[in-house]
C-alpha cells in the first residue's frame, strides 16, 4: 500500500481520478454504441496511466512510469485500435438487442457502486485502515469489476463481452497500483501481454463466429445446452 | 533433477519449433509422440529423484515440489496416451499437412503450459501461465471450424477469462493483506504468503480465498461455474477433451488447493475447508443431475469431469493425511480413466457418426475388443471395484467421517450411486439396447493407435486398484506436508 504521507493536492489528484475511471466506465453502460465503448475504453486506460504516473512520483517508485507509458500505448492505443478495427470489419456498430435500457443500466450500475462501497468500508474496518485514498482504490477496484460484470451480462454483442473484460482488468490494475505497488513489475508487465494475446484471440475468434456461426450475439448462439 | 525439468520444457518447446517448418503430416505425428515420451520419462524421474522438501530455483521463481511434481506427472501421462491416440484419431478427420501442423504445434503448446504451471513459485506468475493454457485451449477446442465448436470455444474463452479476473483479484488481496507486516513490497511466493498469513485478518483471508475459488473452480469446472466445461469438452476432438479433462483440470485444482494450504493454521480456515467441501458437494450434485438425463456421449464424460473434480475439491477439503492422499491418488485415476473414456468416446462417435448416446447401440457386437475396454472403463469410472476410483474414492470418503464436515459422507455416498446407476443405465442402452437403424450401421475399423491407449489406462486403473503401493502412499504423505 502506499505508505508514503500525501499532500493534499496528491490525496485529491487520486481521487479524482478514480472517481474519472468509475464515470467513464458509466460511459459503456450508458450507451449502446460500441464506437463510444471505445472510446470510454481507451479514456479510462489513459486515466489510468496518469494514476500510475502520479502515484511514480508521489510514491518514489521509478518502475511505475514505464507501467504508465505501456499502458497508455497498449491499453489506451493499440488495445482501442485493434477493437475498433474488428468493429468495422464485422460492420457491427451497436447493441441491437440490450437486456436493459440505458437509464435502468445506470441506475444499476449505481447500485454495485453502493455495493463496492459498503464492502470496502467493511474490509478497512475490519483491517483498520483509516488511509482514505486506500478505502477509495478498493471501491475503484470492486466498482469496475462489478459494472465490468454488468455489461457482460446485460449485453450480447461478443464484443461488449471482451470490453466486460477489459474493464474487470483494467479495475484490477488501478486498484493494485494504489494498494500494492511494489507489486512485481515484471508481473505487471507480463499482465499487458496477456492482455494483448486475449485480445487477438478474441479477434480470431469473434471473426471465426461470424463465418461459422452466422452471429456474434450471445443471444443466437443456443445450440448447445444441457 | 534440473535436467529432468529441463527435458520437460525444452522438448515440447523444440516440438512447438519443428511445428512451424514445412513438413508431412507423419513428420508431425510422430515429432509430436517423442515429445511426449520425453516428457512422460521427463516427468516421472522428476517424481522419482526430486527430494520430499520443495525446492526453490531459477531466483526463485520456479518451485520443484512433490505436489507440483504428482500434477505434471498427471499431465505427462495424460500427453503421452493422447498423443499415441491422436496420431489414429486424427488420422480419420483426414488433416492436410497444414492442419497437422497447427493441430500438434496447439497441442504441444497446450502440454507445455500444463507443464510449467505447477512448477510456478510466484501466484501471480501461475495465474498468467493457466491464462495461457486457456487461450492455447480455445483454439483447440475450435479446430474442426464448426458452429458448435466455435460456439464451444467462444464460450470457453469468456467464461473462463472473466473467472479468472476474479481469482486475479484475490491473489491481490492476498499480497496486499501481507504489505501491511512485510513492508510495501516482498517478494510474493506461495511460501511468503503462508508465512505471513497467520498475522492477516481471517475476513479479508478468507474474502481473498472465496475469489481464488471461484477463480480457479471456473477453470477447474466446478459447479455452479462449470457451464464451459460440457460444451469445451464435447465439442473439442477426442484427444483434446482427454487433455483438456485429465491434464487441465488438475493443473486448475493445484492453484485451489496450494491457497487452501496457506490459510492452514489461521482462522480463515475452517471456513475455507467448509466453502471447498461444499462447492464440491453442490458439484457432484449438479454433475449427477445432469448424467441421469444426458443425451451427448461426450457431454456425458463431461459430467462425469465435473464429478470427479467435485471428488478431488472434497478430498482436499476434507485435508488431513487421508483426504489428501486420497485426493492425489484421485487425480492420477481421474487423467487414466478419463483419457480411456474420451478415447472411447471417440472412437464410437466416429464409427456411428453421431454424438448421441440413442444413436450408438450393440457396441459388443460390432466391436468386441474396444467395446470391452471402453465398458470396463465405464464401471471403473463411477468407482466401482477393483479399479483405482474406487480406491481413492473410498480414502476421501474415509477421511470425510473423522473431518470437521463429516456431515457431507452420506449425501456423497447417496450421490456417487445416484451416478454409478444412471451412467451404467446409458451403457445399458449402448450395449444391450435395440439394433441401430439399417442405415447407421458401423463398418469402421480401429488402428492400433487407437487402441494401443486404451490397453495402457485400463492396465494402469486396474493395476493401481489392486494394488495401492505403499511407497505411493509414503509419498502423498510427504507431499501433503508441503503442498
Amino acid at each position: 500500500m502506499l505508505t508514503v504521507p500525501l499532500g493534499s493536492l496528491a490525496e485529491s489528484l487520486f481521487s479524482f481520478l478514480m472517481t474519472a475511471a468509475l464515470v467513464l466506465s458509466f460511459v459503456m453502460v450508458g450507451s449502446h454504441w460500441l464506437r463510444n465503448h471505445i472510446i470510454a475504453f481507451a479514456t479510462e486506460s489513459w486515466v489510468i496511466a496518469v494514476l500510475s504516473a502520479s502515484v511514480a512520483y508521489y510514491g518514489h517508485y521509478q518502475e511505475l512510469y514505464i507501467i504508465a507509458v505501456l499502458t497508455a500505448l497498449f491499453r489506451g492505443m493499440l488495445l482501442p485500435y485493434l477493437l475498433l478495427r474488428l468493429v468495422n470489419r464485422l460492420d457491427i456498430h451497436r447493441e441491437f438487442r440490450p437486456l436493459f435500457r440505458p437509464a435502468s443500466g445506470m441506475l444499476t450500475g449505481a447500485l454495485l457502486i453502493v455495493v463496492a462501497f459498503a464492502l470496502s468500508s467493511s474490509i478497512g474496518d475490519k483491517l483498520k485502515v483509516s488511509n482514505s485514498i486506500a478505502l477509495m482504490a478498493l471501491t475503484a477496484m470492486f466498482g469496475l469489476m462489478l459494472i465490468g460484470f454488468l455489461l457482460m451480462v446485460v449485453r450480447s454483442e461478443a464484443i461488449s463481452h471482451i470490453l466486460g473484460l477489459l474493464v474487470i482488468e483494467n479495475g484490477i490494475f488501478l486498484g493494485s497500483q494504489i494498494l500494492i505497488p511494489g507489486f512485481a513489475i515484471l508481473l505487471e508487465l507480463v499482465i499487458l501481454f496477456d492482455l494483448l494475446i486475449i485480445v487477438m484471440t478474441f479477434g480470431i475468434l469473434v471473426r471465426y463466429l461470424k463465418t461459422h456461426a452466422g452471429t456474434t450475439s450471445s443471444q443466437e448462439l443456443q445450440k448447445l445446452v444441457g | 533433477m534440473l535436467i529432468a525439468l529441463e527435458i520437460l520444457w525444452t522438448v515440447p518447446a523444440l516440438a512447438i519449433v519443428i511445428s512451424f517448418f514445412r513438413g508431412g503430416r507423419a513428420r508431425h505425428e510422430y515429432v509430436n509422440l517423442l515429445s511426449a515420451a520425453a516428457v512422460f520419462g521427463a516427468s516421472l524421474t522428476l517424481l522419482i529423484i526430486a527430494p520430499a522438501r520443495p525446492r526453490v530455483v531459477a531466483w526463485g521463481y520456479i518451485i520443484i515440489s512433490p505436489f507440483g511434481n504428482w500434477v505434471v506427472f498427471c499431465a505427462g501421462t495424460v500427453y503421452l496416451l493422447t498423443s499415441i491416440y491422436s496420431i489414429g484419431y486424427m488420422r480419420i478427420l483426414n488433416l492436410t499437412a497444414n492442419q497437422a501442423s497447427r493441430f500438434y504445434g496447439l497441442l504441444e503448446g497446450f502440454a507445455l503450459s500444463m507443464l510449467v504451471a505447477p512448477c510456478m513459485n510466484n501466484p501471480g506468475l501461475y495465474w498468467i501461465v493457466i491464462d495461457l493454457t486457456t487461450i492455447i485451449s480455445a483454439f483447440l477446442v475450435g479446430f474442426e471450424r464448426e458452429a458448435e465448436s466455435i460456439e464451444a470455444s467462444w464460450k470457453y474463452l469468456i467464461i473462463v477469462s472473466s473467472g479468472l479476473s476474479l481469482s486475479l483479484l484475490g491473489i491481490v488481496l492476498f499480497y496486499w493483506g501481507g504489505t501491511f507486516h512485510l513492508g510495501p513490497v516482498y517478494s510474493m511466493t506461495w511460501a511468503a504468503l503462508h508465512s505471513v498469513a497467520g498475522k492477516v485478518p481471517p475476513s479479508l483471508l478468507l474474502t481473498s480465498f472465496l475469489l481464488v475459488l471461484i477463480g480457479f473452480g471456473t477453470k477447474a469446472g466446478l459447479a455452479p461455474m462449470h457451464t464451459w466445461l460440457p460444451d469445451a469438452h464435447s465439442e473439442g476432438p477426442a484427444p483434446v477433451s482427454a487433455m483438456l479433462s485429465g491434464a487441465l483440470l488438475n493443473t486448475a485444482v493445484l492453484g485451489i488447493v496450494r491457497f487452501l494450504h496457506i490459510l492452514d493454521g489461521t482462522k480463515a480456515s475452517v471456513p475455507a475447508h467448509l466453502a471447498v467441501v461444499i462447492i464440491g458437494v453442490f458439484s457432484l450434485l449438479i454433475a449427477a443431475m445432469f448424467i441421469v438425463r444426458q443425451q451427448g456421449i461426450k457431454r456425458l464424460m463431461a459430467y462425469s469431469s465435473i464429478e470427479h473434480i467435485g471428488i478431488i475439491t472434497i478430498g482436499f477439503g476434507f485435508g488431513g493425511i487421508l483426504g489428501t492422499a486420497g485426493a492425489m491418488y484421485q487425480m492420477l485415476n481421474h487423467s487414466l480413466n478419463k483419457s480411456l473414456m474420451f478415447f472411447g468416446a471417440g472412437n464410437a462417435m466416429r464409427s456411428y457418426k453421431s454424438k448421441e448416446i440413442d444413436k450408438i447401440r450393440r457396441v459388443l457386437s460390432y466391436y468386441p475388443v474396444t467395446g470391452t475396454l471402453w465398458l470396463l472403463g465405464a464401471i471403473a469410472i463411477t468407482g466401482a471395484p477393483p479399479f483405482g476410483l474406487f480406491q481413492s474414492e473410498v480414502a476421501i470418503l474415509r477421511a470425510g467421517i473423522t473431518s470437521t464436515n463429516s456431515w457431507s459422507v452420506w449425501l456423497i455416498a447417496v450421490l456417487l450411486i445416484v451416478i454409478f446407476v444412471s451412467f451404467m443405465n446409458h451403457f445399458r442402452s449402448m450395449y444391450f439396447g435395440l439394433e441401430p437403424e439399417a442405415n447407421g450401421l458401423p463398418t469402421m475399423q480401429f488402428s492400433c493407435w487407437l487402441e494401443v491407449p486404451m490397453w495402457l489406462s485400463l492396465t494402469a486403473i486396474l493395476v493401481l486398484g489392486l494394488w495401492w503401493p505403499s511407497g505411493l502412499l509414503h509419498f502423498f504423505i510427504e507431499a501433503g506436508k508441503s503442498l
